[in-house]
């Protein structure tokens, strides 16, 4: 048995230990499950785990490995998906009721892409039920805790993939992001997480909440990691129209590269947001000035159209979930809620499977689109959405990435607005704009609150700019020195 | 904006839910709130602006319209409730 200690080793060095020795894949799944199970006990970061079945795999690769056979980058390396990516043969559930006992009969493409690369799947993490929440409390199965104060939320929806990344499970996991639900709860758990340009990853297989928001991005703990991991997922895929054919760029080259010359905007409506909270002004006020010394130029932009971000999202995001969800109806898979006809069955089984969240939203996204409405609100939201992407056409004219806060405080505690959903929704005022343009955001830890809560700040860049992106964040992550701060588990 | 009971109801019929009488007067009070603070798109000038339905400009690229290998009906519709092999089983629709 190696000295290795997996915990908060990176991705990259994980699995150089692995095609290097001395580490042995099956060493690693049992420190990975071990690890796995503690913080679920403490933290309920898992909807699931694989078991003898990640161990048995784990043997295999070693096995092919002594064996002399070429192996893919992330061979023997564990990492979690969020319970929303389909994976053939284990279930997935959208941490709903209604997709009870469902077990998909094919695999994501970025879970394809992944078992090809030789990454294992350690298990399914916790999320809000259909991704629809800022903290991870809508779930069928419970809410996750924060790793580093378990009374908070670790913020969502996917809080679960956050928890295990920053608690040392995983070096790396999947999320999705409709909203903000990567960037967000990597701000509250200190983890790196990157939304990708809209059509960069293939949403095959993601369950679909709002099909022209969501994407699939990485969640890791150093941005290294986040553009090793990205680069195995993105790409054209034949099964996603709406995935683009742009080229992938060698992401980790990208992020290697000198930051010196580039130009950074600070939209300043974001700085001037009301109910910031004044240690992330604080936060981001240093995260300017560290940037400012790595040779990066930094200007103040504007965003006029920002502050109808939240209106605009909750519009067009209920809408398309609304028509989204219509597919649970207790006929094709999960919960069925039997009834005399089968409108009633339709009825019976939306009722008892839809928590009260997705039930919110499907009303109002049904009402937004319903007959005498629709031009006044989703007509309306679509056209101010085009506003909103020309504000960032016209800052990247001038600047190449954009700086931002992550969200307008530190992780909230549990309970504190699961009665509010307004208040909730404005979790989300700093991520929304990105999802709407399109355009790619990463959430990198940039300080600690004094009562010791992790604050993230975003790096945002054009369309498909994901490598320059990669580029400042490793200088800044470098210059803030807090990859090494873990929460300690009790 | 004021969501009345009767409003509540006409959409959870087009949504195909059945509230209770708790969920009813909740959503009225939810509805109103959040549909208040939205209202504030409507003060937006949009006039001679185009809808975005979606973020890319450019159309996704298309394949080529040739058959592939797909899930066999068993395989596709083994997790669907009722357990018949190959089909769906829904309630008689047809007297």
């Amino acid at each position: 048995v190696s000295a290795f200690r997996a915990e908060w080793s990176s991705l990259l060095a994980t699995a150089k230990a692995l095609s290097e020795g001395p580490l042995r894949a099956r060493e690693l799944a049992e420190q990975s499950l071990t690890r796995a199970r503690r913080v679920d006990a403490l933290l309920a970061a898992f909807v699931s785990l694989r078991g003898d079945e990640i161990l048995a795999e784990a043997e295999d690769v070693d096995r092919r490995r002594a064996a002399g056979e070429t192996m893919g980058p992330l061979a023997g390396v564990p990492l979690v998906l969020k319970d929303n990516i389909l994976t053939r043969g284990h279930r997935t559930t959208a941490a709903s009721r209604i997709l009870e006992g469902f077990v998909p009969p094919y695999d994501a493409t970025v879970v394809a892409r992944l078992r090809a690369a030789g990454a294992l799947l350690l298990g399914k993490t916790n999320l809000d039920e259909f991704a629809m929440g800022s903290s991870t409390e809508n779930s069928a199965f419970g809410p996750s805790r924060n790793p580093w104060d378990a009374q908070r939320v670790p913020g969502g929806s996917s809080g679960g993939s956050c928890v295990a990344v920053a608690s040392g499970v995983t070096a790396g996991a999947l999320g999705s992001d409709t909203g903000g639900s990567i960037r967000l709860p990597a701000s509250y758990c200190g983890t790196v997480g990157l939304k990708p340009t809209y059509g960069r990853v293939s949403r095959y297989g993601l369950i679909a909440f709002g099909s022209s928001l969501d994407q699939i991005g990485p969640i890791t703990r150093t941005v290294e990691d986040a553009a090793l991991l990205l680069g195995v997922i993105a790409g054209h895929d034949p099964n996603d129209s709406t995935s683009s054919a742009e080229p992938v760029p060698d992401y980790l080259a990208a992020a290697r590269s000198d930051p010196g010359g580039l130009r950074i905007g600070v939209p300043r409506e974001w700085l001037a947001a009301e109910g910031m909270d004044s240690e992330v002004l604080a936060a981001m006020r240093a995260a300017i000035e560290a940037t400012a010394r790595l040779g990066i130029e930094v200007r103040e932009v504007s965003l006029p159209h920002a502050r109808f971000a939240i209106p605009t999202y909750y519009i067009v995001a209920t809408a398309e979930a609304s028509a989204n969800l219509a597919r649970y109806d207790g006929v094709r898979y999960g919960l069925r809620v039997p009834a005399d006809d089968l409108t009633g069955q339709y009825r019976a089984t939306r009722s008892r499977g839809f928590g009260a969240e997705v039930k919110r939203r499907i009303m109002l996204g049904t009402y937004v689109l319903s007959s005498g409405y629709y031009d006044a609100y989703y007509a309306q939201a679509s056209r101010v959405r085009t506003l909103i992407r020309r504000d960032f056409t016209d800052a990247f004219r001038e600047v190449d990435l954009l700086m931002a806060p992550t969200a307008p405080s530190p992780a909230f505690r549990i309970g504190e607005k699961a009665d509010d959903p307004l208040a909730m929704y404005l979790s989300d005022v700093f991520t929304t704009t990105m999802n709407l343009a399109g355009v790619p955001a990463l959430s990198l830890p940039c300080g600690f609150s004094r009562g010791g809560l992790p604050i993230g700040c975003q790096i945002i860049g054009p369309d498909f700019a994901e490598g320059t992106i990669f580029r400042a964040a490793r200088a800044l992550e470098e210059s803030f020195g807090l990859a090494d701060r873990h929460p300690a588990l009790a | 904006v004021k969501i009345d009971a009767n409003e509540v109801l006409r959409i959870a019929r087009l949504a195909y839910l059945d509230l209770t009488e708790d969920e009813i007067a909740r959503l009225e009070a939810e509805l109103s709130s959040i549909l208040s603070h939205v209202e504030v798109l409507g003060s937006v000038d949009t006039k001679g602006v185009a809808e975005t339905f979606h973020p890319l400009e450019y159309g996704g690229p298309m394949r080529e319209d040739d058959p592939r290998p797909s899930l066999g009906a068993e395989e596709a519709t083994r997790g669907a409730p009722g357990g018949v092999p190959g089909a769906f089983l829904v309630p008689r629709i047809i007297g």
